[in-house]
């Protein structure tokens, strides 16, 4: 591989429900600094708690039990709850799917981008709304000062995101999670969207953890991905590589399950039983594994 | 000719625009649909893609009639259904049938999934032998007989799913209205529910308006397709046609819009 550094290593993660039962199964991931990695799988697979976890924002139940996270060289869990959402705060930063529930619906945009400047990372209220001005030219909003000052009502779902994607970089973050961020946009918005978010983590080198269940869009925005089952990563590989031999067979049949406008005749086939049953006995066989090592 | 089973021709819904409604007195009326003129031809899929507020679910609303257009007529089967009252639409109502977006919130909680089924054919008056009419609409899905006796909590989204197809189907209807009904599943349910309702279509000769905003879905289903924009009709046709060789400028952009799942570095910058 190379010599470039990790901004996240994730090493045998397991996360639990209060009954015991796994919701992660030792996930291990790498992401080296500045790169897109894709987290992609069907709904229950668990890529969306991979990001809740880095960010210390599991549901209410879930426990982490096992395995280290370890960004830019620190280990999170060596640090006390305080200093460790220091870092979080500081280092990483959320692109949420739904902008209008991310955004208090009563609050105007300016301040609500502002608050994590001033409140979290201690800016000035100055330099917080000049860097926020500065942001919103870079998302291509050429009317700031309407947008600061209106309400989240009165911007488009595309503005809203440009927005909280504008907040997200405003810090300087080494790592952002990106959960479904253009799930809810129209394919039209999606590909404008896309292509800024290539362009922001370019441009200040940001690495991205996308959580996406589109295989489309993984292929246009990721550089490596992770492939995820019922909490397990079944395949990891560079993007490039992933499309062009996917290895295990859940990967081949989500490829043959997606809708595509250029084969009609040859798409969508259904995941079949045996492909089901086979990940069954993936999943059996590393929670056997796992009891064993934990009694 | 092909048989045609609706035919549109300028076709206009208003709704009153809440947004604009003084304190005291109605609201002004938004026009939706700016006059449309379009055909459905029979035992065909019909595509409807559109992005949000395009117009395609009203559009969709105004053929089974849960909306009365302010213009125009909308003859479906030799009638002119566009403005027909109530009591005169009861009897066709049985042939125009819908199946909904989110099965979770189009399946009541609290009566099980045989009653569910069986309520449009006891309205329409096939009470006798209900029990063997709903075994017989779940293993027309797909499901085994037993599901009669579940509840909604207890199926999966797929499951669900093919219990609206089962209930909407059930009256063995003339013209079944499809709206968004695999954007909220997962793409292995999805292809399930899309193979399903494919086959259905053929064995039954049912007329169908797909109502979807993926492209790619459309394009594996519908023999025809009907683009919108802001309540206008962008452009229609054979699927085929459409997608081999765009007409229309938008439908260029739309198509061009879908990110395949291939690696193509230059996408994001075209």
């Amino acid at each position: 591989m190379t010599a470039q550094p990790l901004c996240l290593s994730i090493g045998a993660l397991s996360a639990t429900l209060p009954n015991g039962d796994r919701v992660l199964r030792s996930v291990s991931l790498d992401v080296a600094a500045g790169e897109v990695h894709a987290l992609v799988g069907e709904s229950g697979a668990g890529k969306s708690m991979i990001g809740k976890a880095l960010l210390g924002v599991l549901p209410p139940g879930v426990r982490q039990v096992e395995g280290s996270i370890t960004l830019e060289g620190t280990r999170l869990e060596t640090l006390a709850p305080a200093a460790r959402r220091r870092l979080i705060g500081a280092r990483t930063a959320l692109i949420p799917q739904d902008p209008l529930t991310a955004l208090n619906p009563s609050r105007r945009i300016g301040p609500q981008m502002t608050d994590r400047l001033t409140h979290i990372l201690g800016w000035p209220a100055a330099s917080a709304r000049a860097r926020i001005r500065e942001m919103l030219a870079e998302v291509h909003i050429r009317e700031p000062d309407r947008v600061i000052a209106a309400y989240p009502h009165e911007l488009s779902g595309g503005m809203r995101q440009r927005v909280l994607i504008a907040a997200a970089f405003a810090a300087e973050p080494r790592l952002i999670v990106a959960d479904e961020p253009t799930t809810a946009l129209d394919v039209t918005v999606q590909k404008q969207i896309l292509r800024l978010i290539a362009d922001l983590q370019r441009r200040h080198g940001t690495a991205i953890l996308f959580v996406t269940h589109d295989l489309g869009v993984v292929a246009k925005i990721s550089q490596s991905v992770s492939v995820l089952y019922a909490g397990m990563v079944v395949e990891r590989a560079p993007a490039p590589e992933l499309f062009a031999t996917p290895r295990h067979a859940y990967t081949k049949a989500l490829m043959a399950a997606t809708p595509r406008y250029t084969h009609p005749a040859s798409s969508l086939q259904p995941v079949n039983s045996a492909v089901l049953a086979e990940l069954a006995l993936e999943v059996r066989a590393a929670d056997t594994e796992w009891k064993r090592a934990h009694g | 000719m092909a048989d045609r089973l609706f035919t549109v021709e300028g076709l206009k819904v208003s709704l009153p625009d809440m947004a604009r409604k003084p304190l005291l007195g109605p609201a002004p009326m938004l026009d939706i649909l700016h006059g449309l003129d379009f055909t459905l031809e029979r035992n065909c899929i019909t595509g409807i893609v559109g992005e949000s507020g395009s117009g395609k679910s009203t559009l969709g609303r105004a053929l089974v009639r849960l909306l009365e257009p302010s213009a125009g007529s909308v003859v479906f089967d030799g009638h002119d259904i566009a403005h027909l009252p109530e009591p005169a639409l009861k009897p066709l109502r049985r042939d125009l049938q819908m199946i909904f977006q989110d099965p979770m919130s189009s399946l009541n909680p609290r009566r099980t999934i045989g009653a569910i089924i069986a309520a449009p054919m006891r309205h329409h008056g096939l009470a006798d032998r209900i029990d063997e009419r709903v075994a017989a609409a779940l293993t027309r899905v797909g499901l085994p007989e037993n599901f009669a006796a579940r509840y909604r909590h207890q199926l999966s989204g797929g499951q669900r799913q093919r219990v609206g197809i089962a209930r909407a189907l059930a009256l063995e209807p003339k013209f079944v209205l499809a709206d968004e009904i695999v954007s909220g599943l997962d793409v292995s349910t999805q292809a399930q529910i899309l193979t399903l309702l494919d086959q259905l279509a053929s064995e039954m000769g049912l007329t169908i308006a797909f109502i979807s905003h993926d492209l790619s879905v459309i394009r594996r289903l519908c023999r025809n397709t009907i683009v919108m924009r802001a309540g206008r009709i962008v452009e229609a046709g054979p699927t085929d046609a459409l997608f081999a060789a765009p007409r229309e400028t938008y439908t260029r952009e739309l198509i061009a819009a879908i990110p395949l799942p291939e690696i193509d570095d230059d996408w994001l910058t075209r």
